[in-house]
């Protein structure tokens, strides 16, 4: 086909529309910023629904994206993109030019920094971490304190910049409620004596399996669901964290000590996506992820003839949509050439 | 406890201050409950910064209290406010200076309102002619006289004759902040150092040379809390949240509190003194109280000044202990004097005597 299209982010959604677009038989060039391909997959251990590990995905995705149709450039990001009577110019952040024949972008997502809710106390009280922190403790099979100790009691906060009006996210994040269960368990297979307690706002248990695995979590491992966001965290004489919250089926104001508290931190758009969108005039939705054509028949196009969207760089969304958005992508790519011709 | 957390997040939150030519309008209550703070203010700007600060005599109260104790509607709120505002720019002045918390409060609240709805403050414009004849100019800086103090702490610092330390052991003085709940949990980018983790009153204390103590209810409500106190029927719930605060920080032997707002050193005054009636409890060192100050007083103390023109023989928890500790100078004998008179008070039911 000789056609040449340049992928920019190498995480799930990059990496899945570059392998695919690649067995459709194109020319792809895939840029990542980071050194390495993978993206956020690379900070988790075990996936939702089925406790896969990470690293399985990793490894699928990387057998897609090893031929010969694929340059790889890492390292760098795409700052300039512009589109020149049919054919998009592109420049790196070193200078670098290339030209594409289209361009998929999949710049994905940030995860919110938990810092901006204060009251939670996120890089200021030691015992209060990250979903993506607790994914890494997982990952060395050790959940412990700062102070070397196992923790009693481990609190979790759904909804950590997701439906919250303060920090500008009206939308959900799809993704934290069933993080939250699928961490709570793996606590508590970890340490079966700690007590885990879940604070939402709703469980919203929408994908495959996810009911049954809240429902898991209930009954086999005892975990506490306590509907009503955490207000404030403190930190008492003896470095225990001090919590309030309430409990709006109780309707009752609740204060409680803990170990550990952990963030479900929502997703935002990415940095990198929000500068192209700037640089490159691509438009973006009051969410601020890339506004999609049509939000049934043309969610993987962009208001630019040629570049697409693959991934979480248009809403919030798991693996497996994360994957089947990617491959959708391809199937817009070769229409837009073939009606081209 | 991570101070480089804070001190981020303080960076986020820091306010332009005006350098001079204050508007400066008193609290209605705090002359009754801490008059010398006022006067300590107005002596430190004008006579040790040397600073232009204007008072107007027909300035009256902002109606905050009765704006926040549901008794005063919002419109008749804003329409005397614009009263105020119209008698700082008739005296030709534009950096408003509150000595109230509810009125900084209340100020900002009004001026966030007129921003977002113009077509009220056009109605309160027209209100105010009506009514008084009067025009008036936004002010161009809107500050709360801590946050005054706050801007100038290194140049009272570098004059201050004690230090908030214990001379005995050389130690920081272990001090209690709170700022008061109107001066930045409404409007967090208004207060220096934002609502959660507010610096105004820890960046003085820093500079003098003490350590704030950061206990898990610092957070919560003096017990003023407005309709907590001013409905007699809510006064148990007003001592109760004191009290919470108190418990909360005694583990930590704070040596003092220091406030921002007119209710809150009152409160937290008073209350230490019932509590210890009701219940023989004292959450001090020895038996004592915690001594509770305004800003201006520490302020006052700081530069050397004596603590009955600072008015601290108004205060139910005695500060002679604190004075004793700082290894201040002064005359205990001249506590109740007033005018060269001396006024015996029977003191046997109060604390710390």
């Amino acid at each position: 086909m000789n056609k040449h299209i340049v992928v920019i982010g190498a995480g799930v959604a990059g990496m899945e529309a570059a392998g695919q677009l690649s067995n459709a038989g194109f020319n792809v060039s895939l840029v990542e910023k980071d050194e390495n391909t993978g993206g956020h997959l690379n900070g988790w251990y075990k996936l939702f629904p089925d406790r896969r590990r990470s690293s399985e995905v990793k490894d699928y995705l990387d057998k897609l994206i090893n031929k010969d149709g694929i340059k790889v450039i890492s390292g760098t990001t795409i700052e300039k993109l512009v589109n020149i009577n049919g054919i998009f110019s592109l420049e790196t952040r070193e200078g670098t030019e290339m030209t594409a024949d289209a361009v998929v972008v999949a710049t994905g997502f940030d995860l919110f920094k938990s810092s901006r809710k204060e009251e939670y106390g996120y890089g200021i009280y030691d015992n209060v971490i990250t979903s993506s922190d607790l994914e890494e403790m997982f990952r060395k099979d050790k959940i412990v304190l700062v102070d070397g100790r196992v923790p009693e009691n481990v609190g979790i906060v759904h909804c950590v910049g997701s439906r919250d009006e303060k920090v500008g996210n009206l939308y959900c994040s799809k993704l934290c409620c069933i993080t939250a269960v699928k961490q709570a368990i793996e606590i508590r297979e970890l340490l079966p004596e700690t007590r885990v307690f879940c604070f939402y706002m709703d469980m919203r248990m929408g994908g495959a399996h996810y009911e049954e695995i809240y429902r898991e979590a209930q009954e086999e491992w005892g975990i506490n669901f306590i509907r009503g966001k955490v207000s404030e965290v403190s930190e008492s004489i003896r470095k225990k964290l001090i919590i309030k919250a309430e409990d709006t089926l109780a309707g009752r104001p609740l204060k409680m000590e803990l170990d550990m508290l952990v963030l479900m931190a929502g997703m935002e758009m990415s940095e990198g996506g929000r500068i192209l969108a700037k640089s490159a005039g691509l438009e973006t939705g009051e969410n601020r992820f890339f506004a999609s054509a049509d939000n049934h028949f043309g969610s993987n196009i962009s208001n630019i003839p040629g570049v697409f969207y693959a991934g979480t760089c248009t809403a919030p969304m798991n693996i497996t949509e994360t994957i089947s958005h990617a491959r959708a992508t391809v199937s817009d790519v070769l229409n837009y050439f073939k009606n081209r011709s | 406890m991570k101070i480089e957390g804070k001190r981020a997040i303080w960076s986020e939150y820091q306010k332009e201050i005006a350098d001079d030519r204050y508007f400066y309008v008193r609290s209605c209550i705090r002359q009754n409950f801490f008059p010398g703070s006022e006067v300590a203010f107005l002596r430190i700007m004008r006579e040790e910064l040397g600073k232009d600060v204007y008072e107007h005599p027909c300035h009256t109260t902002c109606s905050g209290i009765g704006y926040h104790g549901d008794v005063v509607p919002v419109e008749t709120a804003m329409t005397v406010v614009a009263r105020q505002f119209a008698l700082m720019t008739e005296a030709g002045y534009k950096n408003y200076v509150p000595s109230c918390i509810t009125s900084f409060g209340l100020y900002t609240e009004i001026l966030e309102t007129w921003h977002h709805f113009p077509e009220v403050e056009g109605k309160v414009r027209k209100q105010l002619k009506k009514a008084t004849g009067r025009e008036f100019e936004i002010p161009e800086n809107l500050a709360h006289a801590s946050d005054v103090i706050y801007k100038f702490r290194k140049e009272i610092g570098a004059k201050a004759k004690y230090k908030l330390v214990n001379k005995n052991t050389g130690e920081p003085l272990k001090v209690v902040d709170h700022i008061g709940c109107h001066y930045s949990k409404m409007f967090p980018l208004k207060g220096v150092g934002g609502a959660e983790y507010p610096y105004v009153l820890a960046g003085m204390i820093e500079e003098w040379g003490g350590q704030v103590i950061d206990y898990p209810e610092r957070r919560h409500c003096c017990g003023f809390g407005f309709r907590q106190y001013l409905v007699q029927a809510n006064r148990g719930f007003s001592i109760a949240c004191s009290k919470q605060k108190f418990e909360s920080m005694q583990p930590y032997k704070p040596d003092m509190i220091i406030t921002n707002c007119p209710g809150c050193p009152m409160f937290l005054d008073r209350w230490q003194y019932v509590i210890n009636e009701m219940e023989g409890k004292t959450y001090g060192c020895n038996g004592e109280g915690i001594p509770v100050f305004t800003y201006e007083e520490v302020a006052g103390l700081v530069l050397g000044y004596d603590p009955w023109d600072l008015g601290l023989q108004m205060h139910q928890i005695d500060c002679e202990p604190l004075l004793e500790k700082i290894g201040y100078e002064y005359d205990p004998e001249k506590k109740y004097e007033i005018n060269g008179t001396v006024t015996k008070i029977n003191s046997h039911s109060l604390l710390n005597i």
